[in-house]
Formats: C-alpha cells, structure tokens, sequence
C-alpha cells in the first residue's frame, strides 16, 4: 500500500518536473527583466562543470554518510555559500579561488571514492570552507542589472537542486553495485576536480 | 431499461438548454465587474516574490510549530497588513529599504531552518511587524490609484490565502523528512538573503 503511494508520488513528481523543465519563461511581471534575473541566477550555478561536480559530490557524500548528514551537508552548502557570494557582491577578494572550487571537486570526490566518514561537525565545516570559494566566485560574476532577489533565488535553487540530484544518485548506496557505483561516481568527481586544478595552474 | 433512458434524454436536453437559454450574461470582463483592482492586488502579491517568500517563510514556520501558532499567524498578519496598507495610502510613494527585505530574508529563513522554537508572543509579534512593513510599502505603492483600497482587499485576500494553505500544509505533514524538507527551503530563504544583502551593499 504505501510502495503502491509511493510510485503515485514519484510519477506525480516526474510528471510536475517535465513540466518545469519544459516551461519558457513567462515575463509576466510587468517590472522588465525580473524573469531574466530568476533564469540567469538559476543558470549561473549549472554553467561551470567544476561547481557542478563539487556540488553533486556533496550530495553524493551526505548521501553515503546517511542520516542525518544527507540533508545537514546540502544545508550547509548554500547557507555558506551564500556567504560568500556577499563577501563577492561586496567586492571583498578572496585569493586563490579557483584552486579552492577545484580542490573542493578532489577533496570531496576522494571522500565518496573511498567512502570516508569523519565526525558530522568535520565534514560540515569541510564542505562550509569549499562552500565559500564556490560562492564567492558566483558573486564576482553576477551581471549588473539583473533583479537582485530574482537572481539570488535562483541561484541558491539551482544549488539545491544539484545537491538533490547528488543525493537522488546517492541513494543506490543501499544496493552492493550502487555502493561501487557511488565510488566510481566520486573518482570521476575527483579526476574532474584535478582536471580544473591543472587548467587553474595553467 | 435502455429505452425508459432514452425517453429521459430529451427533457433532460431540454432542461439543460432551458438553462442555457436563461443564463444572464457573463460580465467577465473586468471593466464590467469592477474587479479589476481586487485582482491586481491579488496578482501583484502572487507576483512579487519580496513580498511572498517572507510570508511564505512565516507561514512554514508557524506551520512547523503547530495550528495554535497557524492560526495566529494567520490573522495577525491579516490585521496588520491591511492596517498597515491603510495607513500607507494616505502616505507618499516609498520604495523598501533592500537591507530591511534582505533581513527579512535572513531572519524568517534562518529560524525556518533552525526550526527555531518560538513562543507565541514571538511568532504574533513576526507575524504583525512583517504585516506592518509590507502592508505599509504596499499601500504607499498603491496610493496613486482611487481604486487602492480594493487591491489592497485583493492583496490582503492572497496574503490570507497563502498563509492558511501553506501553514495547514505544514501541520499535516507527519513523516519526518518532509519536515526537513520544510527546513531546507528555510535555508534556501535564508541563504537568498545572504545574497541579497550582499547585492544592496555593491548597488547602496
């Protein structure tokens, strides 16, 4: 009965996703280019491979901690990501950002590889630090005279999404394939990272 | 059987067409009803996320803490948008202060997030200052417009709309990740807010 209301609610959620995805936008604010600032906030996150990958790793890790670091990680990431995308807006530097957004795809796609679980409060504060560099580097790049709040929401939905999604993936961990899947998921991650650390040098 | 139906059908048409032949006109447009400004203020609030997500925001949270503190939310708000949308009427044009909707932002997204265990004195005098502020930018926004009040009705109405909904939505819900997922939009606010803050220092 319940796996029975269950597949109801996946094939709603599917359903209502397609649709989302499929959507224009509407530009039926009478204030110009308010729709733009959503679409460009949301787009900013999900156009760089390296923030994309750093961010699905933490998904993907929250998700083999389990309970209750899969949603204290995902939590935490955009909270302090959002920080320091102020720290950005307000044109506070932040040195050697680049390395950290690639350093944070390593480091966080060696901790899926080989499923290292330190105490919640050590990876929350690891994945906080990484949080700043990919934040900040969001909020150097915003572009002028986009809609602050459109933009920022945006922004921070199309990180949680990308955590979900990691966190979609991350939940095979309960099978014996899906955990050697979740490891090879985080070396790709890792190989990735060290990939944009080689073109930061270069 | 199938014929004694068949012989219904005809009355049955005429019945229904009787009604159609009966019907008055529609007066759906809004020139006609007069409707107009109740649903622009209806609409502007469904539209203006500075305005919705704060209320949203709040709505979770009195949700979160159960239907004493719904219900309180819920006409507190009430009151004190519309007191505040009176008064600013009467007052001249005056756009929100970005660091003001930014805190608002951070304040109703972070004790979303934290699941902050309000009593309910705190959680009434939330929900009456957020009325009071917003209701107030509205009012000043609407002023220019003989028709003000009715949107404000409008307005006050989606604000009434929205909060009940989502706040009974939130006492329903029992299982505990759904919860969480309540919270986590608390931190998504709350991180939006971060950015807004940051966005009014750059353009201040």
């Amino acid at each position: 009965m319940r796996s029975e209301g269950h597949r109801i609610l996946a094939r709603w959620l599917g359903l209502v996703l397609l649709i989302l995805l499929w959507t224009q936008s509407a530009f039926a604010h009478p204030q110009k280019g308010e729709a733009v600032g959503f679409l460009t906030g949301f787009r900013h996150p999900i156009s760089g491979l390296d923030h994309v990958l750093a961010m699905i790793a933490v998904g993907l890790w929250g998700a083999q901690l389990g309970n209750p670091a899969i949603w204290l990680l995902p939590v935490a990431f955009p909270m302090v990501m959002a920080i320091g995308g102020m720290l950005g807006l307000m044109g506070i530097p932040l040195p050697f950002t680049e390395y950290g957004i690639a350093l944070s795809a390593i480091m966080l796609g060696t901790a899926v590889l080989f499923e290292i679980r330190p105490p919640l409060t050590v990876a929350a504060v690891l994945v906080s630090c990484f949080a700043i560099f990919h934040g900040h580097a969001h909020g150097t790049e915003l572009p002028p005279g986009e809609s602050a709040l459109l933009y920022s929401v945006g922004f921070v939905i199309a990180t949680g999404c990308l955590h979900a999604l990691g966190i979609g993936i991350g939940t095979v961990h309960r099978w014996r394939w899906g955990q050697k899947f979740l490891r090879g998921a985080g070396g790709l991650v890792a190989i990735g990272g060290a990939f944009f650390l080689w073109k930061a040098f270069a | 059987m199938n014929s004694a139906r068949r012989s219904w059908l005809p009355i049955h048409a005429f019945v229904v067409f009787s009604f159609l032949m009966y019907a008055s006109p529609a007066e759906a447009h809004l020139n006609a009803t007069g409707m107009g400004p109740l649903y622009d203020g209806l609409l502007h609030f469904l539209m203006s996320p500075e305005d919705l997500i704060p209320v949203l925001a709040l709505a979770l949270l009195a949700g979160l803490r159960g239907g004493a503190y719904g219900r309180r939310a819920l006409f507190t708000i009430l009151g004190a948008w519309l007191i505040g949308g009176l008064v600013g009427i009467g007052s001249a044009t005056k756009d929100g202060n970005p660091f003001v909707s930014a805190a608002w932002f951070l304040l109703l997204g972070g004790l979303l997030a934290s699941d902050a265990k309000l009593s309910l004195c705190v959680m009434t005098a939330l929900a009456a200052s957020l009325g009071l502020y917003n209701g107030y930018l509205n009012g000043t926004g609407m002023g220019q417009f003989s028709t003000a009040s009715v949107a404000l009705l409008g307005l006050v109405f989606a604000v009434f709309v929205l909060v009940a909904l989502a706040a009974a939505l939130v006492i329903t819900l029992r299982v505990q990740w759904t919860q969480i997922v309540v919270r986590v939009a608390g931190s998504w606010i709350a991180a939006s807010g971060l950015l807004m803050l940051g966005w009014a220092v750059r353009t201040r």
